[in-house]
């Protein structure tokens, strides 16, 4: 059964993004996956909770989408966590709508893969500095797999240094839409990547 | 000399001018001010107009024309047909239950039943020419206490025709009623007919074609002249047919409500109207006979308080029967209980009948003036003590609970399309606002809604002091007229200096001038709403939502800066040529700004989030620079 995939995208200034533009423009014709543009949707950060509530519950699968903004995502996906992640809702007694789907982060960062070592410049992996998403999805009853990773964003130029990555955030979406994943495999491993065939 | 038609004029705008102003002042009101310049200028205090106060006031009484003609224009077709209960049944029992219970007073007190019957139609009439000054004053007349005052006003003065054709059945001698002699009652009622059918044709085929070639003639005297011609013919042409003329131009200017030229008319009647108004007022005062009264004060000051109060009573019963609200009730009951001017003619018309001799007429007519004269005075306690007391009884019977914030907190002045958002928004967030208004219409519909709403103009002090501006937290100036508001800023700013004031301002100068005033916080009216059509239109032409509330936020905070710099340059009367030096500099930083805003644009000002930053700080060797983005 194939799943339905929700891209919460979140970036204020689009216009100048190099790489988070052409992986969204890759995801838009993939059949049943929605993208919802938040800095579009709530230019003025009034996020409206039923709306949002009703989208999550239409879909199985929900990927974050951001710059990794100090180690974390930008402000507006920290309002839609606060307002629409509701207690009774998505945690708490009665509180399960959205047990038993899918999260994961799709993040693009500055550094380089080394840089988020003990031993790098940012001293922890990035599936330490996720944590909080992590544990988000985990009080929520979801699954939260290892996050889709650009590194070294800003020296990536044109499409064709960021076009191998839109094809790997496509194969993923893919896999993730068609129920192709090992998803044990993939709530373990440090980063996601899916070479075009499918296989993690 | 004192006979010259220039001395008169003299004595009489002398009078006006400074009795006027002074009643104005102390809250009474212009007509008591006419009223107390005709007493003393009359023959009994300073003697200045002698007998010939009568024939002033004959002529005066074409004040009272004009201005049923003013009210007629504001008056729709479609509002009257919606008071014709309230006119044929309300008026019509006023009429009929006033006289009966007067007639059955005059005869307990021996006055024969031909003279009890004639007393009581004649003490059953109300002054149109006082009450209807009055409560426009007041912004009471669209109300629903004014509208069925009105209602019985006008009922009145339909009625005045059949009184005068009865009387001479009740008198012993055999006269005429004016110009009906020697008719036949049904030509006469053809005649009548025909004279409102012709107004009514005239009105819509005759006077508007004439308005248009007038307004391509660009003539200002030929327009004011035409529109006098209009209230004279028509005038002239109900005295011919035995009506009534006031009644004839009411009903010209309703014709004439629904026509383009309708505040044209308007604007060139008032004057005049105004004008012949006072001096009718002025006549009235001049003609109370004072030896008389001191003769015999007992038996006149009798009369007068037995009629009011009589009439108050009948007045409020039927307007409970008929429905209205308490302080609606208690408004017409106050508004209607002085006896009116009709009253002068028909005494006359009684003596001349030989219904009553002078010497039952003398007192009557005293008494008639003297009741005239206490209205303006009924109007103050009306206002300072029975509204009040009626209207706070209602607001006692609302549950205690629903209201989370002390009612006067705010106190808002105009609920227009401005001060009603701001109302609603407050009101929302549980802080009711106490309302002042002058548009009787919207008056009607707040009351409606269960707010606490006060009619005038909120630059009178008393009307502040009854909004409870000593006790509110906040006064909100919210009307259109930016004069009118620059004075209600001044007035609380004197009266109540440690209230702040929020006030809308209609532009830039209007808001340097209210925050040199001290006006805590103004908006330019239309520069919200302006603003964020921009903010759409900005992504309609593709920028991206969250880039173009920025963009506008970043001008609108860069605007309001500079908009503020420049009050407090105008707040030190720096010269207007620094002023614009600013305003200029202040567009060209806009632009500026705007530039480094634009993501499309490189190099941001928001360098949190640029990258291109970001990149030519790095050195090529460097490891990444981190956040932001890490």
């Amino acid at each position: 059964m194939a799943r339905r995939v929700l891209i919460l995208f979140a970036h204020p200034i689009l216009e100048r993004s190099r790489v988070n533009r052409r992986l969204l423009d890759g995801a838009r014709d993939l059949a049943g996956v929605t993208i919802h543009d938040l800095y579009e949707e709530y230019p003025t950060f009034a996020v409206e909770p039923a709306r949002e509530q009703a989208l999550l519950a239409a879909h199985d699968v929900v990927v974050l989408q951001h710059p990794f903004y100090w180690y974390s995502a930008p402000a507006l996906l920290k309002e839609w966590l606060d307002l629409v992640l509701q207690l009774g809702w998505a945690y708490g007694p009665g509180g399960t709508a959205l047990r038993g789907k899918l999260m994961l982060n799709a993040i693009t960062t500055g550094g380089s893969a080394e840089a988020y070592q003990p031993d790098g410049k940012n001293r922890f992996t990035l599936r330490e500095l996720l944590t909080p998403f992590d544990q988000t999805a985990h009080l929520c009853g979801m699954t939260y797999l290892a996050p889709f990773v650009v590194h070294g964003a800003l020296r990536l130029d044109d499409d064709g240094d960021v076009g191998p990555h839109v094809r790997a955030y496509r194969a993923l979406l893919t896999a993730l839409r068609d129920d192709t994943l090992d998803l044990a495999g993939a709530a373990r491993a440090p980063t996601l990547r899916v070479e075009a065939g499918g296989r993690p | 000399m004192t006979d010259t038609v220039l001395f008169q004029a003299f004595v009489y705008l002398c009078a006006a001018v400074v009795c006027v102003p002074v009643a104005k002042r102390l809250g009474l009101g212009a007509v008591l001010g006419y009223l107390v310049a005709g007493v003393l200028v009359g023959p009994n205090v300073l003697g200045a107009i002698g007998g010939e106060g009568k024939h002033v006031m004959h002529f005066a009484e074409f004040g009272v024309v004009l201005m049923l003609f003013v009210v007629g224009l504001e008056l729709q077709p479609s509002l009257l047909w919606r008071l014709r209960r309230s006119i044929l049944g309300l008026g019509g029992l006023q009429v009929a239950a006033t006289a009966a219970v007067i007639a059955g007073a005059a005869l307990a007190l021996g006055v024969p039943w031909r003279a009890a019957i004639a007393i009581g139609l004649i003490m059953a009439m109300s002054s149109t020419a006082i009450v209807l000054s009055t409560l426009a004053e007041r912004g009471q007349l669209k109300t629903s206490g004014g509208q069925a005052a009105f209602a019985v006003l006008l009922f009145q003065d339909i009625a005045v025709i059949p009184i005068l054709a009865v009387f001479p059945l009740l008198g012993v001698a055999e006269v005429t009623a004016g110009a009906e002699a020697g008719r036949p009652a049904w030509m006469t009622a053809l005649l009548v007919i025909g004279a409102v059918a012709g107004v009514v044709a005239a009105g819509r085929f005759v006077v508007r074609p004439a308005f248009q070639f007038l307004a391509t003639v660009r003539l200002r005297e030929s327009f004011i002249a035409a529109a006098l011609l209009i209230v004279v013919a028509i005038a002239l042409l109900m005295e011919q047919v035995g009506l009534s003329p006031a009644l004839g131009t009411f009903v010209a200017g309703v014709v004439l409500a629904e026509s383009e030229y309708r505040h044209e008319l308007e604007a060139d009647i008032e004057p005049f109207k105004g004008l012949l108004l006072g001096l009718f007022f002025i006549s009235v005062g001049a003609q109370i006979d004072f030896p008389l009264i001191a003769r015999d004060p007992g038996t006149i000051a009798g009369i007068v308080v037995g009629a009011m109060a009589l009439k108050l009573l009948v007045l409020w019963a039927a307007g409970r029967l008929f429905g209205l609200d308490r302080p609606a009730r208690w408004l017409l009951a106050f508004a209607l209980a002085q006896v009116g001017e009709f009253a002068f003619v028909l005494i006359k018309f009684g003596t001349d009948s030989k219904i009553f001799d002078g010497a039952v007429a003398a007192p009557l007519v005293a008494a008639v003036a003297i009741s005239m004269m206490l209205t303006p005075l009924v109007f103050v306690a009306l206002e300072r003590w029975v509204l009040p007391a009626v209207t706070v009884d209602t607001s006692d019977a609302r549950p205690q609970d629903a209201v989370a914030h002390d009612d006067a907190a705010v106190v808002l002045a105009g609920h227009g399309r401005f001060g009603q958002i701001v109302a609603r928004l407050l009101r929302s967030a549980g802080f009711r606002c106490t309302v002042l208004d002058l548009d009787p219409e919207i008056v009607d519909v707040v009351r409606r809604l269960g707010s606490k709403v006060y009619y005038g103009d909120a630059s009178r002090i008393d009307l502040l002091h009854a909004a409870g501006c000593a006790r509110a937290k906040l006064f909100v100036v919210a009307i259109d007229d930016a004069e009118q508001a620059t004075a209600i800023v001044k007035t609380v700013r004197e009266h109540f200096p440690g209230l702040p004031i929020f006030a809308r301002a209609r532009d830039r100068i209007h808001y340097y001038e209210l925050r040199k005033l001290g006006v805590a916080v103004a908006r330019r009216e239309l520069f919200g709403s302006a603003v964020e059509l921009a903010t759409e239109a900005l992504r309609a032409l593709g920028l991206r939502g969250h880039t173009a509330h920025r963009m506008a936020r970043r001008w609108r905070s860069h605007e309001e800066h500079a908009l503020e710099e420049m009050a407090a340059m105008w707040a030190r009367d720096e010269a207007r040529t620094n002023l614009f030096a600013r305003l200029r500099q202040a567009l060209e930083e806009a632009e500026r700004i705007m530039r480094d805003e634009d993501p499309r644009v490189a190099a941001g000002a928001d360098p949190g989030w640029d990258n291109e930053a970001a990149r030519s700080s790095r050195r090529p060797d460097e490891a990444p620079v981190e956040p932001p983005p890490p």
